[in-house]
């Protein structure tokens, strides 16, 4: 079976004016995305994470074309999403949703909880009567956990949580294959973030949606991904499935991000070592040469600033020229928590 | 536990109760519009005076087109505000009804006011929430086209059109509605600029909702707080606009007659003892100002309660 969606080569350059630029000179690029391949088979999870600006949510808006991109993205092993015009990819923006970061931010402040769910039916199924849009949003309603009486309200009057519900019933209402979620609980409370996830793990089940799922969390990603790809300006670092890459991941940049998850054991939190990550995350209008992760690497040698690392082609994939468990040295240098 | 089993019945109903319909952002402008005083106080002085323009006809023993034969030349002496000879306003210069003058000077300014702050409505906000929402290339046409049609002097091309084309109410209808639209364009744009980068419109966008659209649905609707303030200001502005053209003597013609032409011929027989002639159009003048920057203030302060 040929996977739901395939990304190939996806790479996102925007074009940077620096203040007092001539009209004529030509803009630097900043490559937001470089270079991204994935694989994303129909009913699976494919967890995203990495520190803020590494281009995760780039990434989700190129897929969608709210960026442009360059690359190929083969839909259902027929449509190279990329390479559609607007007009011709407004057929397949039914098929992909999309789940926003800010619950009450990506809700018409004017519009009725009704009004908002029902707008992605009244762009697609313009063959649906007020009736049956009514009966739809209603089932929907249903199924996120909102009352029905809550109709006719408006998202200030929401809770977080429940703007977050509203949408993702917003989303889901026309029936999409991919559904891309866009750290949907980094702005909730932790209590709220277990039921919207536990909600996209249960709708998922019951819809058989794929997901992406982007988050910075790496624990909420454990729980809800069947795979997992770890972001560092823009680059694929690792990608693996997720009881390989918990159990051992093997880019130092994944280590150092694990060894700072917090344990929910005092005696073990407190004998838990931390590998540093050196110094700030480099400006990504001029990355390092060679690897990009050279400049924070407890493991960075000579030949890291010549060449760039390849992640290769098995399940397990890793961009890095010295590869391999988190050894005893770097474990000594680790700082206690 | 069958008491709990009650109160809890009991509080969901009422939740139910209030659930029906839910509290809009309009709903909320408009109680504390209510709550706000000076805002109620300038509706009141817009309700009077829009009656007064509506209904002041009624009243009016005079039409405002007949002679006072009586008290004709000796305007000064029998022509002052009186009962008993109808002219509740006394009477102009040439003994014309200066009640009847007023209502329908009233009317004129409160049209001009009204019509050309609703184009200017209309016509700024399709340009101005169209040059924000595409932006761009296209949005840097739009708006300095807007920026070049503003650095002509308006007055002077307004009193320009009215010398070549005749003074007549059109063409000041269109005068004016031209050059108020490029302030409303400016300040429409500048707000759907920052509504752009809102999620809800990423959100409508992802979903594939055509511009026109989400320009209609989203846009607009977001921005009419702003519209509104500005519109209730933008009213006297208009009204002001015509009554120094009318005051140059450009503006409309007899017999038809504003408020600015009678404040101007009042204020030129001021010297003979007829203070009344300048008096009453300008109370109303004033009055109607007055309402509009108040109820525009209340409406701003009601719409948007985190600029103050």
């Amino acid at each position: 079976m040929s996977p739901l969606l395939s990304v190939r080569d996806l790479s996102v350059t925007f074009p940077i004016r620096r203040p007092g630029d001539m009209p004529w000179t030509r803009p630097r690029g900043l490559r937001a995305v470089n270079g991204v391949d994935f694989d994303l088979e129909p009913g699976r999870t494919l967890g995203v994470v990495g520190e803020s600006g590494c281009g995760k949510s780039t990434l989700a808006r190129a897929l969608i074309r709210m960026v442009p991109a360059t690359g190929r993205a083969t839909w259902r092993g027929e449509t190279d999403l990329m390479a559609l015009t607007p007009s011709a990819m407004k057929r397949y923006r039914s098929e992909i949703q999309m789940v926003f970061q800010d619950p009450l931010a990506s809700l018409d402040p004017r519009m009725t909880l009704g009004q908002i769910i029902a707008e992605p039916l009244r762009t697609h199924r313009p063959d649906l009567s007020g009736a049956e849009r009514r009966t739809r949003v209603a089932e929907m309603m249903e199924r996120v956990g909102l009352l029905p009486q809550m109709i006719n309200r408006y998202p200030h009057e929401f809770s977080g949580g429940q703007c977050q519900r509203i949408g993702i019933a917003r989303a889901l209402v026309v029936e999409p294959k991919l559904l891309i979620c866009d750290e949907p609980v980094s702005a909730l409370d932790v209590s709220i973030q277990a039921q919207v996830v536990e909600l996209l793990r249960e709708l998922q089940r019951d819809l058989g949606l794929a997901m992406i799922f982007i988050a910075h969390d790496l624990s909420v990603v454990r729980h809800i991904s069947d795979e997992v790809m770890v972001l560092y300006l823009g680059r694929v670092m690792e990608a693996a499935p997720k009881e390989d890459l918990y159990a051992a991941p093997r880019h130092p940049y994944t280590q150092a991000l694990m060894s700072a998850v917090p344990i929910p054991d005092p005696a073990a939190e407190r004998t838990k070592r931390i590998i540093p990550l050196k110094g700030d995350l480099p400006s990504p209008m001029d990355p390092p040469s060679g690897c990009v992760f050279r400049t924070r690497c407890v493991r960075a040698a000579a030949d890291c600033s010549e060449k760039v690392p390849r992640p290769g082609d098995e399940a397990h994939r890793v961009a890095c020229l010295h590869p391999g468990p988190v050894r005893e040295e770097e474990r000594a240098g680790a700082a206690p928590a | 536990m069958v008491g709990q089993a009650e109160k809890i019945e009991a509080v969901a109903e009422r939740l139910g109760a209030r659930a029906g319909g839910g509290r809009s952002l309009w709903a909320d402008a408009r109680r504390r519009f209510l709550r706000n005083r000076a805002a109620m106080a300038g509706l009141a002085i817009l309700v009077f005076v829009a009656l007064f323009a509506l209904c002041g006809g009624f009243f009016a023993q005079w039409s405002n087109e007949e002679l006072d034969y009586m008290v004709m030349g000796q305007v000064a002496e029998l022509g002052g505000p009186s009962l008993e000879t109808g002219h509740y306003f006394g009477t102009d210069d040439l003994g014309r009804d200066l009640f009847a003058r007023t209502v329908q000077g009233t009317q004129i300014s409160l049209a001009v006011g009204v019509i050309g702050a609703l184009i200017a409505c209309v016509f700024g906000t399709v340009y101005g929430a169209t040059a924000g929402y595409v932006g761009g290339r296209t949005d840097g046409i739009m708006m300095r086209l807007v920026d070049i049609f503003m650095a002509v002097p308006y007055m002077f091309v307004l009193i320009l059109l009215l010398v070549m084309y005749g003074r007549s109410i059109t063409i000041l209808f269109i005068g004016v509605g031209m050059i108020s639209w490029m302030e409303m364009a400016r300040i429409v744009r500048g707000q759907t600029l920052s509504l752009k980068g809102r999620e809800f419109i990423e959100a409508a966008q992802a979903t594939g909702v055509p511009g026109p659209v989400i320009i209609a649905r989203h846009v607009v609707p977001n921005l009419l707080g702003v519209i509104a303030v500005y519109a209730t200001l933008l009213v006297p502005l208009m009204i002001l606009t015509e009554s120094f053209i009318s005051f140059l003597g450009l503006g409309v013609q007899e017999p038809l007659t504003s408020l600015g032409a009678l404040i101007s011929e009042g204020a030129g027989t001021i010297a003979y003892g007829t203070m009344w002639q300048l008096g009453f159009p300008l109370l109303f003048f004033v009055l109607t100002l007055f309402g509009f920057f108040f109820v525009g203030d209340g409406l701003r302060d009601a719409l948007d309660p985190k600029d103050r």
